[in-house]
């Protein structure tokens, strides 16, 4: 996090359209960059096209046909690629459904948390003082709250659903957008075109909306692609436990979960939706870190 | 260790402390490799100060950082001749010349601010070079220290000793960085522009403790420098140094009274005189740039600057001799140097 | 110094105060609390009977002031389903969750610290390169599911360690390991870029020109300076692993807090949920003041502030 708080501010002086050519540019130069952005729109594409894509149907139980192996061990078959699980469902099918719950939940929660987090940032980091004290004291409530547990006991609460893990990780997930729109925002505060246009009696949404939220964008795509990636892995989390997305949704948390009782024998049944996890995530801080390098230019390696 | 070096002096009392002969220093760039110092020659004697001056980016820091050994890794240092009062310091092992660092060969930067580190104490940092390269107590180190510090003027010394560097204004830390380099009595004192970051006159009275304790103690010191005013005030002897070479050498007496190379020329013609300069005249200055280090540099390395050049210049001119201990790197050394012509010169302008 | 501490310790308390009300009214907007500890076969009799054992029946400021004023004696009321002090509850299982925690942290520091000094000092390096591999992996791995993989090779294939309990140490190996894998890459690129920037100082350069060696330089010069920020950090991943030791006790079926909190929750004990919320938030504030203060030791400059 301290890195976040020091590192991509510099880059935010540059009008949006150079930035973006400077993306497209250097995606073939940074290697990590155009990884992640590889691997996130295939599996973008795999959340799209899920329907055309699965084998199966993701919810079709088949009592005769549990638990098959997949294809590389001796007895699987090319019926079901992956296997299937303890009720029989084709696990190839669940695992493409479950690319939608993961991605949906992702991309949601961090536009939730980015309104509120940007925002609370934004106002501290322009106004400072009383508005700096009570955004701090938010953020610092916020921070001492354990994130798992408070939302383990909500979601057991309001009862575990997609909908209600959305909007819980959305409530909670703010702080890092608000630590660094606030520290962003300070450095701009009195930048010569934000005096300009205070000194012009532009109204306050203009300043704050086209002055100040473009130059910061650039670090708050950083942060965005950092907490999709805390977002998921968060769900993944809660659904492990019970508390979130419920069955028979095709979370790939609640597979692991599923499979649980089965892992001694049977390591695939998490070995693979595991892997899964770990390669959406690691695909978006590949992408997260390739841009954090684009917008400290000819920077430290952090 | 100090009384076996005094007894090497007496034997050779001829050798120069440190002699150099084409010293180069490569450093590989995102574009090729650049060539900060290309070839050089000079030479310091015991207990003199030589002033190395020139403009930045000259090669005058990468000059010191090659002597004391602090260049980056990635540099490359070539020379025929590096040698420190008969140590091969191009030969001599890493151990060894870390053994030579600090104790024999210590160095002033130019950021006091930054130059001391801010976690440990004064006195800490003052007595850990001493205890590195000698065998003393905690106590006769930390007197020395004292003492030291003292003698570089700075007041209750004691409680600085507790201070931590950022308690301290900058020409204090500059003081303590003078005082720290003399805690094992070096032969050698490599000062890196270390007035530069001060104000004028915090910079008048580091220069005159400068001078004051280099007498005293009869440590050589090699002075680096952009700033000739500074020169004149402290300089036994002189190099000028100009795209990485040494285009003249002289005493400082010399390089005032007849200046032998343009460059020299135009650098002090670049200097305000009282009663010379009218008011609200304008001040000269040399036009045009430094060559790029990184391309190969064919010929007179100033000649594209130079309002002297002739068809000639494109040929690398040799170091001349003007006088006695007065070299130049111009193929017209010798006209130049000849005050009559000088003065017909700046009559033109 | 005082001034500050003084400072922060107010902050902390209304912090932690803030977040007790939090908890309070969470719990007051889960619905009916009398109806969902009954369970669904509750008759309605039993049901007010309920309501007037835990004082549910009382306004809702009557309630929070009674719970506070415990909570600051430290007594949580009676758990629902435990059927005993939630205190006790608690002191029977912090120490499994403590002696988790440190060993985490320690198993972080100890990783972290030395591989990010050496990935600064090879830059570049194929020990730098793994070194980063290390973190990037590290923030991807989901760590119930590392810790599931852990139990199936080192506790089923393997069999060195046991894959559930708390009876010996070496049942807190796997667990520690899942945990602290987690905070390691931040505090390793937290070092890592600390040396690097540390390195190129200036007053590294006055060490080497002193002729010190080589490890003085590193451990005593640059280490000492790059290592404050990390120092802060740990202390506040310790507050984070404290929060994620529910994930961790749950798949390794260790008795401490955090299992007692995820078997309160899934049972609707809401006074057990909040006293744990409320430890580890007061865990975390302290352990953020701890880290300030140790900032300010460490680094002469804050001190005089």
């Amino acid at each position: 996090m301290a890195q976040l708080l020091s590192s991509p501010v510099a880059a935010t002086h540059h009008p949006a359209n150079t930035w973006l050519s400077r993306l497209v540019h250097s995606t073939f130069k940074n290697r990590s960059l155009a990884i992640g952005l590889l691997i996130i729109t295939s599996l973008g594409i795999v959340a799209l096209l899920a329907p055309w894509l699965a084998p199966h149907d993701p919810y079709l139980q088949n009592t005769a046909n549990r638990m098959v192996p997949p294809i590389w061990h001796e007895t699987g078959s090319w019926t079901h690629p992956l296997g299937t699980d303890r009720l029989g469902r084709d696990y190839l099918s669940r695992l493409i459904y479950g690319t939608r719950i993961s991605l949906f939940i992702g991309l949601v929660v961090a536009l939730i948390s980015g309104l509120i987090g940007t925002t609370l940032g934004v106002l501290a980091g322009y106004f400072g003082g009383r508005v700096d004290a009570v955004v701090s004291y938010l953020l610092t409530t916020r921070l001492a709250m354990p994130v798992v547990l408070v939302a383990l006991a909500m979601a057991s609460l309001m009862g575990g659903s997609m909908l209600t893990v959305t909007l819980l990780l959305g409530l909670l997930l703010w702080d890092r957008f608000a630590v660094v729109a606030r520290s962003a925002t300070q450095q701009l505060r009195d930048a010569e075109y934000v005096q300009a246009a205070q000194a012009l009696g532009c109204p306050l949404p203009y300043i704050l909306l086209r002055e100040v939220l473009p130059n910061i964008a650039g670090a708050l795509i950083v942060v965005a692609t950092l907490e999709v990636a805390n977002a998921i892995l968060l769900e993944a989390t809660l659904s492990f436990l019970g508390m979130g997305v419920q069955p028979p949704s095709p979370s790939w948390g609640l597979m692991i979960a599923e499979g649980k009782a089965y892992m001694f024998f049977q390591p695939w049944v998490i070995t693979i939706p595991g892997s899964a996890l770990f390669v959406l995530v690691l695909a978006i801080n590949l992408l997260g870190d390739g841009l954090r390098d684009l917008s400290a230019p000819g920077g430290r390696n952090e | 260790m100090n009384n076996l070096s005094s007894t090497e002096r007496s034997t050779a009392p001829a050798s120069p402390l440190l002699s150099v002969k084409q010293l180069r220093v490569d450093l590989p760039v995102a574009k090729g490799t650049l060539h900060a110092v290309r070839g050089i020659d000079f030479h310091v004697e015991r207990g003199e100060m030589l002033c190395l001056v020139g403009e930045s980016g000259c090669g005058k820091s990468m000059t010191s950082l090659a002597l004391m050994g602090l260049l980056p890794r990635k540099a490359q240092v070539n020379a025929d001749c590096l040698n420190f009062d008969g140590v091969d310091l191009l030969t001599v092992p890493e151990r060894e010349r870390s053994n030579l660092r600090g104790a024999r060969m210590a160095m002033i930067f130019q950021e006091p601010m930054t130059a001391l580190n801010p976690a440990y104490t004064l006195g800490n940092q003052l007595c850990e070079a001493l205890r590195r390269h000698q065998q003393v107590s905690r106590k006769a180190a930390h007197d020395r220290a004292l003492y030291l510090l003292k003698r570089v003027g700075i007041s209750a010394a004691e409680e600085r000793m507790r201070q931590y560097p950022h308690q301290l204004s900058g020409g204090l830390r500059q003081r303590v960085m003078i005082a720290m380099a003399l805690m094992c009595e070096p032969d050698l004192i490599i000062a890196d522009e270390p007035t530069t970051a001060l104000d004028v006159t915090i910079q008048a009275q580091i220069l005159h403790l400068l001078r004051d304790l280099q007498q005293e103690f009869g440590t050589a010191v090699i002075f680096i420098t952009h700033d000739l005013g500074v020169v004149a005030r402290i300089a036994d002897r002189v190099a000028v140094m100009y795209a990485g070479e040494v285009i003249e050498t002289a005493s400082a007496q010399a390089l005032f009274q007849a200046p032998s190379h343009p460059y020299t020329q135009g650098l002090l013609r670049c200097i305000p005189t009282p009663g010379k300069t009218l008011p609200g005249s304008r001040l000269q200055a040399i036009p045009g740039v430094v060559p790029n280090l990184v391309e190969k540099v064919d010929g007179c390395a100033f000649c594209n600057r130079c309002d002297q050049a002739a068809e000639l210049c494109r040929t690398t001119p040799p170091l001349q001799t003007v006088a006695d201990g007065h070299l130049s790197r111009c193929h017209f050394a010798h006209q130049l140097s000849n005050p009559a012509q000088l003065n017909a010169q700046e009559v033109t302008l | 110094m005082w001034a500050f501490v003084f400072k922060r310790t107010l902050i902390a308390l209304s912090v932690a105060l803030t977040i007790s009300v939090l908890c309070f009214s969470l719990l007051q907007l889960s619905g009916d609390l009398a109806l969902s500890i009954g369970g669904p076969e509750a008759t309605a009799e039993q049901v007010e009977q309920i309501r007037i054992e835990y004082g549910l029946d009382r306004p809702v400021i009557e309630q929070f002031t009674t719970w506070i004023w415990g909570a600051v004696q430290l007594d949580f009321g009676r758990s629902y389903y435990y059927q005993s002090e939630v205190m006790d509850l608690v002191v029977e299982r912090l120490p499994v969750t403590m002696t988790l925690g440190m060993l985490a942290l320690a198993i972080a520091l100890g990783v972290s610290i030395p591989l990010g000094v050496v990935a600064a000092l090879k830059r570049g390096s194929w020990i730098d390169r793994a070194a980063m591999a290390i973190a990037v992996t590290g923030q991807a791995m989901p760590n119930f599911w590392f810790g599931l993989t852990l139990i199936i090779l080192f506790a089923v294939k393997l069999q060195w360690f046991p894959a559930a309990g708390s009876d010996s140490w070496q049942g807190f190996v796997l667990p520690a390991i899942a945990l602290g894998y987690y905070a390691t890459p931040a505090m390793m690129r937290l070092t890592r870029s600390g040396m690097l920037e540390v390195l190129e100082a200036d007053y590294i350069r006055t060490a080497r020109a002193k002729g010190l060696r080589t490890g003085t330089v590193i451990f005593k010069h640059a280490l000492r300076n790059a290592v404050i920020p990390v120092v802060a950090l740990a202390a506040v991943e310790l507050g984070f692993m404290l929060g994620g030791s529910v994930v961790i006790e749950t798949v390794f079926s260790l008795r401490g807090l955090g299992q007692l909190a995820w078997n309160a929750i899934s049972r609707n004990d809401y006074p057990v949920v909040q006293a744990i919320v409320l430890i580890i938030a007061l865990f975390y504030i302290v352990l953020t003041l701890i880290a300030d203060i140790l900032n300010a030791v460490l680094d002469p400059r804050l001190r005089a502030r």
